[in-house]
């Protein structure tokens, strides 16, 4: 008997002490002299590319603080999902990392509201960065009057891609200019018997009906549907949407993702693809990370049906939270991430162009020599799919909206739907 | 005292288990349904949210994704629990006849349990490709090889019974495992029975309508309970297929981008509680039925 009992007073107690020591072991974590020098940069940079990119920052950001150790806190997957869902959770246990990526915009309002990130004026007035960024683009990331990230790279999401021989053996010669003339060579590509625009998962149409939707309203009433009193309900974006529904109809059956539905059109299978300018790394690149074609010969780009002389823009951009443990280490990562020689070493890699309009214009070839060319003449809007005009409520909701329509097909529904989303985002 | 001696010891070897399951099931669920009850739909701030009683339980009923979630859940529920019950009843049924190399079929068929739900589906998204025609791959390749070009359908991108071919990769990876059920099943049917029953003159149909049959039932249900909770449960499988996208809907998914991408923590629970009240209705008449079966015995 005797025996018995201390068996289970001796499992009881192990199993208690478990448990504290669970307990115990996050404490050690956070706190600690050595962290105070290190700077911990979370990003979801992990792919061929990106991760390149970060790692030339990383290395100017060594040569000119040696008394800091960068940290790269980086998640990996595509579009920083997982990422985000980590670093909710960090920043709602105020444990923020020293900074952190975000897509600049609108994405990063709820953090600004719940108060989570620092203003970054006293930065911009130090650098002097309100006069090498675009004016538009300040104008579009300031939440009233402050600005809480620095855009490091800019991608553009209104590029129509296609294939130059699918085109001429339908008989279309050049890319179409207005979503009108964008019907008719659907219709022309379709009757050539070839796929007429190729599509992937839901969030492409997503990324499809925001080129369409700034393709047919024009760029300032685009913009306006972003601001308060925005109205969704009128006849335009009804026509836009109709429009919408008309492409759609055209579509080819939807891939896995944006790259097999890219790849049709690489391969002469689809004719068009309405898709952001990280698909050129995928047609361009040698064929580990890319399908090795070759620009203007295999296939080709121009902008968006109708959105010519606008640039629909996202950005990756860093910033600073409240609370970072190493704030100064974080504002010299920030000093770099601005810097000409940050974005320069950073850009090219990534397969981007810099946010900066003093860029070495000679490390931009083929197409990002067009894409830095348009980003210093055009007009900007902003993405939805990427975070620059909606709140994470807003975008899902469009998201959800997006795919019920591909559903029903039900244009009166699926604008109710958008107004309803509108209203509800508490932007 | 000898009395204390008797169920203490018993008492403080269970107390560590019975401490963590209190706090970090049923504690945490009592959380979840807390969360569903405020109207906490803002993530990062630091409210903590008001009482709002039942108002986000009725309220997601006029959602539409949520009914189409719903319907979604449901015929993934019944073709996959239909399915594999008839298919693995049908295993076993021809396995306890008694062929050669049984053992070889049972260790077969077991196989793809071994598999996540992960890996099934990465391999299903393939097989179940949407493209027909010329560019098919997967599934409808081989029907184009085979000249049954009629049976090219779009799978799981399918509008209306989508759902259905969902369930294809989950009965396929389930219906060994109720093969073994039912084997064991059907093996516990003691021979004298039958015997019996062919000496009263029962034909070999009859001897499994009357006297096997019945005697399965309390498999069957087992194996309805543990294919159900795990198809009104269904994340994994759905998210490997195709992602997530409405056309594949379902509730634990929708939970998942009302947390992640809306930042909503009240509908997500309450998205959370519809699915562990819906596993209850499952679980608890069987936990009453076995409680019961106990104290008769």
């Amino acid at each position: 008997m005797r025996r018995r009992w201390m068996a289970a007073v001796a499992v009881s107690v192990a199993g208690l002490l478990t448990l504290s020591a669970c307990g115990g072991g996050d404490k050690q974590e956070s706190g600690g002299g050595q962290a105070a020098r290190k700077v911990e940069v979370f990003s979801w940079w992990t792919g061929p590319g990106e991760a390149d990119g970060l790692k030339a920052m990383r290395e100017i950001f060594a040569k000119q603080n040696p008394n800091f150790e960068f940290f790269d806190a980086a998640v990996a997957g595509g579009s920083g999902d997982q990422a985000r869902a980590l670093l909710s959770s960090k920043l709602q246990a105020n444990q923020p990392p020293d900074t952190f990526q975000g897509h600049a915009g609108a994405e990063l309002q709820g953090y600004i509201k719940s108060g989570k990130l620092e203003s970054l004026n006293f930065l911009y007035d130090e650098l002097k960065l309100k006069e090498v960024f675009p004016q538009q683009l300040i104008d579009q990331i300031s939440v009233q009057g402050q600005v809480y990230s620095v855009p490091v790279n800019i991608h553009r999401s209104n590029v129509l891609w296609f294939n130059p021989s699918v085109l001429k053996k339908a008989g279309i010669d050049g890319a179409p200019k207005t979503v009108e003339e964008f019907i008719t060579d659907l219709d022309k590509v379709k009757k050539s018997g070839k796929i007429p625009l190729s599509i992937g998962s839901q969030w492409t149409l997503v990324h499809l009906l925001e080129s369409v939707l700034l393709g047919s309203l024009g760029t300032d009433a685009y913009n306006a549907l972003w601001t308060a009193n925005a109205d969704w309900s009128n006849a335009n974006v009804t026509k836009a949407l109709e429009n919408f529904k008309t492409i759609l109809s055209y579509a080819g059956s939807p891939q896995d993702d944006w790259q097999p539905a890219a790849k049709q059109v690489a391969d002469g299978e689809a004719a068009f693809n309405i898709m952001g300018d990280w698909a050129y790394g995928y047609f361009h690149n040698p064929p580990e990370g890319g399908l090795g074609k070759e620009s203007h010969k295999d296939f080709d780009w121009a902008a968006s049906p109708g959105t010519d002389g606008t640039f629909m823009w996202l950005s990756d951009s860093f910033t600073l939270p409240k609370g970072a443990p190493n704030r100064d280490g974080a504002i010299a990562w920030l000093k770099v991430a601005a810097s000409k020689e940050g974005q320069d070493a950073f850009n090219p890699l990534k397969g981007s162009i810099p946010a900066r309009k003093d860029a070495d214009q000679s490390l931009y070839k083929d197409y990002l020599s067009w894409d830095l060319e348009q980003w210093a003449s055009d007009k900007l809007a902003g993405s939805i799919q990427h975070g620059v005009v909606a709140n994470d409520q807003w975008r899902q909701a469009i998201t959800d909206a997006v795919g019920l329509f591909q559903q029903d097909n039900d244009v009166a529904k699926f604008q109710q739907a958008l107004v309803a989303a509108a209203k509800n985002s508490g932007q | 005292m000898t009395r204390v001696r008797r169920w203490l010891p018993g008492l403080l070897l269970v107390s560590p288990s019975i401490i963590l399951i209190a706090v970090f099931v049923y504690g945490l669920l009592g959380w979840n349904f807390k969360l569903a009850m405020t109207d906490k739909h803002d993530e990062i701030a630091e409210i903590p949210g008001n009482f709002v009683g039942l108002e986000n339980f009725t309220g997601i009923w006029s959602e539409e994704r949520w009914g189409l979630s719903v319907r979604h859940a449901i015929v993934f529920t019944v073709v996959f629990v239909g399915g594999a019950l008839v298919l693995g009843w049908l295993l076993a049924f021809l396995m306890e006849k008694g062929i050669r190399a049984e053992s070889g079929f049972r260790a077969v068929y077991l196989f793809p349990m071994a598999v996540s739900f992960i890996a099934t589906g990465v391999v299903w998204r393939w097989l179940m490709n949407s493209a027909t025609g010329e560019h098919a791959v997967g599934l409808n390749r081989l029907f184009h090889y085979l000249g049954l070009d009629f049976l090219q359908w779009q799978w799981f991108r399918d509008p209306d019974w989508g759902m259905a071919a969902m369930a294809l990769p989950a009965v396929w990876q389930m219906s060994g495992y109720i093969m073994a059920l039912f084997l064991a099943g059907f093996r516990g049917v003691p021979e004298e029975l039958r015997e019996a029953a062919r000496v009263d003159g029962c034909s070999e149909w009859g001897v499994y309508r009357h006297v096997v049959l019945p005697m399965l039932r309390p498999v069957t249900l087992s194996a309805l309970i543990i294919l159900g909770h795990i198809s009104l449960k269904v994340f994994d499988l759905v998210v490997a297929v195709s992602g997530k996208q409405i056309i594949t809907d379902v509730p634990a998914t929708f939970m998942w981008t009302a947390v992640y991408d809306s930042h909503d923590p009240a509908k997500g629970a309450t998205i959370a509680s519809y699915i562990v009240l819906s596993v209850a209705v499952f679980v608890v008449p069987y936990l009453i039925w076995d409680a019961r079966k106990g104290k008769r015995s």
